[in-house]
């Protein structure tokens, strides 16, 4: 595939983690403990199983599994608004496919879609506009979930259905925002990062500015980075030279496509439709401040919380879960008390089992490896 | 209550034509009385038209003596094909549900010889279709040396079933000496596939158009008696044959696996996926290792009939692309491990449910 095997060479691979061995070697942390570097997005975590690049990196390096998987972090409490909305009469609930079989309380979508609810998975929030135009008589709810890389199009199709005056559509909205929730994590106690690799396609919205404060005020490296494997492994080596070096800046591997301003229509589509919530809760991390969007008052006819009674019950996460400790990289997902047993791909507990994404599906899918390499290291 | 689709008698064509008019199927041709007859006469008898099928019973007999002449086991399988769209880039439902069949006998090292067709229409479906399915039937059976000896109709409520649902039944006999089975794999022994992978999975989410992605990508959907009846000519030690259908080649290596209680390990650069279907997982976020595939088999054979299985895979129109793409091993028990083409490992498991595609 031109464009994309490029950026999957194996020789570079080699000759990239030869380097990333020489900076290893030079880092005195490496002697007493692994480093540990927190990729924040799901998309990363998803590409480094996908390509067995943990099995590649030298055991001095520890990749921790952030929060940026956006299904993961989804509260059980909106899931079951979901439900309760996709089982309101002459509603057309649609979703991205990941999210079907996200645990409720009571159920998951894909167990509502089988008892008789008119769910329909959709690649794109136009698809649901869509299907919008195609049955008036019925009230069409797109499931808007994301952080700012899926904001913009949710964003535009509102945008869109005003234009073309569509009354029967509107979002359930669970946007939410990356910023507040790394500084949640870097915030947390528990918690000893070196680094980051920052979210490729949050930054081609948002820029790599916003991400200063994280080496101003918490003086840690951190490099957005792509999503093809030698993205990763680069990126990989850039946060180590900073470490080496004892620098602790942004920097932009992903520099093809992420701008250090980000999208300036994309941003100014999102501001005009989205305000900042007061808070969000997360699944594992509890409620953080400004971290979710809302749709503001002068779309509100497309915002579904007003249109329908949604029931809004917030859930506690099952006591069982340490969802949160893995979000936080506090420990790994096969070191909670019930990965592997109560909660499997089968039988998620926790959404961190679910989407393919999730450091701990992805763990029980690809990670054998990992946890034999930890075990060494135990040994 | 069975409905057999056996004509009234030699003469009988001409007046099954001259009878039949309607355009859709409606329940008044599942209803057991003169309007089902016609149909099925019209289409499935017309176009199946065998002697067997017209000995007027309520089954088809078999001489045994006629099957133990082919060998000393009865092979007897059974399935049911759901398809949307009924027709697709390389095949169609009908096709699909003769070579399925045959396959599913064929892998246990069977020479298919008869099947069964029973299908449960959706009331409103045109009688044209189901014309075009029947015929497509006849010639995949035709293709395949198999006889479609009896068959069943119902006719649903709309709304009941998809339009068209099939099943067949299949007899095979397997020769004396042949002993395949998930569970007789051993470490060293080689893994083959006898083509590209995914094709029929990629085809059907193109051909179903809601992916607004646009490829030529067609079903590999064939029988693949003949080339299995090679292969165990060539490498009479095989392991274990099986066609990668449903969850595709990452399902049938974990069965294999967990049923020999070994390891598995494949090579990304050695299994043989087409540009375009990789692309087309690439766009959607799917695996093309759990892509369907309903003209692939995997194979399993003793190291020392590898390069003879290899060959006589190649040598076969079925089989141009035939690949070596991993071995068995006692690492690992009832894992898969794929080494990447970037040079990591990873696991291989079992889906849980569907492939669903990711966010962003």
């Amino acid at each position: 595939m031109k464009y994309v095997d490029e950026f999957r060479d194996a020789e570079k691979a080699q000759s990239l983690l030869r380097e990333i061995e020489k900076l290893v070697a030079r880092i005195d942390i490496c002697r007493h403990r692994p480093l540990s570097i927190m990729e924040v997005c799901g998309g990363h975590t998803h590409a480094i199983f996908k390509f067995g690049i943990e099995t590649m990196l030298p055991e001095a390096i520890e990749l921790v599994h952030g929060p940026g998987c956006p299904v993961c972090v989804l509260p059980m409490g909106r899931v079951d608004d979901c439900v309760a909305l996709a089982e309101t009469p002459g509603v057309i609930f649609t979703t991205f496919g990941d999210a079907m079989r996200v645990p409720g309380s009571k159920k998951s979508l894909l167990q509502a879609k089988a008892e008789g609810a008119d769910v329909r998975m959709v690649y794109s929030p136009l698809d649901a506009l869509a299907l919008a135009r195609k049955h008036r008589d019925r009230q069409v709810v797109f499931f808007g979930l994301g952080f700012e890389t899926t904001m913009p199009s949710t964003a535009l199709t509102i945008l869109q259905a005003e234009r073309e005056r569509i009354l029967n559509f509107s979002l359930f909205c669970n946007h939410i925002t990356i910023i507040p929730t790394i500084k949640a994590i870097l915030d947390s106690p528990e918690l000893e990062l070196d680094g980051f690799l920052g979210p490729g396609h949050v930054s081609m919205v948002i820029g790599t500015r916003p991400y200063r404060f994280i080496a101003d005020h918490y003086k840690r490296p951190l490099v957005v980075a792509g999503f093809e494997p030698l993205d990763v492994l680069q990126s990989t080596w850039m946060v180590l030279k900073q470490i080496a070096e004892g620098r602790c800046d942004i920097e932009n591997q992903y520099n093809r496509i992420v701008p250090e301003n980000g999208n300036p229509m994309a941003l100014s589509a999102v501001g005009r439709v989205f305000e900042l919530r007061e808070f969000f809760e997360w699944r594992g991390l509890g409620s953080i401040d400004h971290s979710g969007v809302k749709v503001r008052a002068a779309y509100a006819r497309y915002d579904a919380e007003r249109k329908f009674s949604v029931p809004a019950i917030r859930i506690a996460d099952p006591k069982s879960c340490q969802c949160g400790e893995v979000l936080k990289g506090a420990i790994k997902p096969h070191e909670c008390k019930v990965f592997g047993k109560a909660c499997t791909p089968e039988t998620p507990l926790g959404a961190l089992m679910v989407s393919s994404e999730g450091a701990c599906a992805a763990y029980y899918q690809f990670g054998d490896f990992a946890r034999q390499r930890q075990g060494r290291d135990a040994a | 209550m069975t409905v057999v689709m056996n004509s009234a008698g030699p003469n009988s064509h001409a007046r099954r034509r001259r009878g039949f008019s309607a355009r859709t199927v409606t329940l008044a041709h599942g209803g057991g009385g003169k309007a089902m007859r016609d149909l099925v006469d019209d289409v499935f008898v017309a176009a199946f038209d065998n002697p067997i099928l017209d000995a007027l019973e309520d089954q088809a007999r078999i001489p045994l003596a006629d099957l133990a002449r082919v060998g000393d086991q009865l092979a007897f399988t059974t399935d049911s094909y759901v398809v949307d769209p009924l027709f697709f880039p390389g095949g169609d439902i009908g096709k699909l549900a003769v070579c399925g069949t045959v396959n599913d006998l064929a892998v246990g090292g069977a020479i298919p010889l008869y099947l069964t067709c029973s299908a449960i229409i959706e009331e409103g479906l045109e009688v044209d279709t189901l014309r075009a399915v029947a015929k497509a039937m006849a010639a995949a059976a035709a293709d395949a040396g198999v006889t479609i000896v009896t068959g069943y109709t119902k006719v649903v409520h709309k709304g009941t079933c998809d339009k068209l649902f099939i099943n067949t039944a299949g007899v095979g006999v397997v020769r004396a000496g042949i002993e395949l089975g998930a569970d007789r794999c051993r470490p060293d022994d080689v893994i083959l596939v006898n083509g590209l992978l995914g094709d029929h999975g990629a085809a059907i989410l193109n051909a179903r158009g809601d992916m607004a992605l646009s490829t030529e990508v067609q079903s590999d959907c064939a029988a693949l008696h003949e080339l299995i009846s090679r292969l165990l000519a060539a490498a009479p030690s095989t392991r274990f044959i099986r066609d990668a259908t449903r969850g595709g080649l990452a399902t049938v290596l974990n069965e294999t696996a967990s049923a020999s209680g070994v390891g598995i390990e494949i090579s990304e650069t050695a299994t043989p996926i087409r540009e375009e279907v990789k692309a087309f997982c690439e766009i959607l976020g799917l695996d093309p290792l759990y892509l369907a595939n309903e003209g692939k088999v995997v194979c399993v054979v003793p190291e020392s009939e590898a390069e003879s299985a290899l060959a006589t895979l190649r040598d076969h129109s079925l089989g141009r692309q035939a690949a070596i793409i991993g071995r068995v091993t006692a690492e690992w028990p009832g894992r898969v491990v794929m080494h990447t083409a970037f040079g990591g490992r990873r696991i291989v498991d079992m889906l849980v449910g569907d492939q669903l595609p990711r966010i962003c």
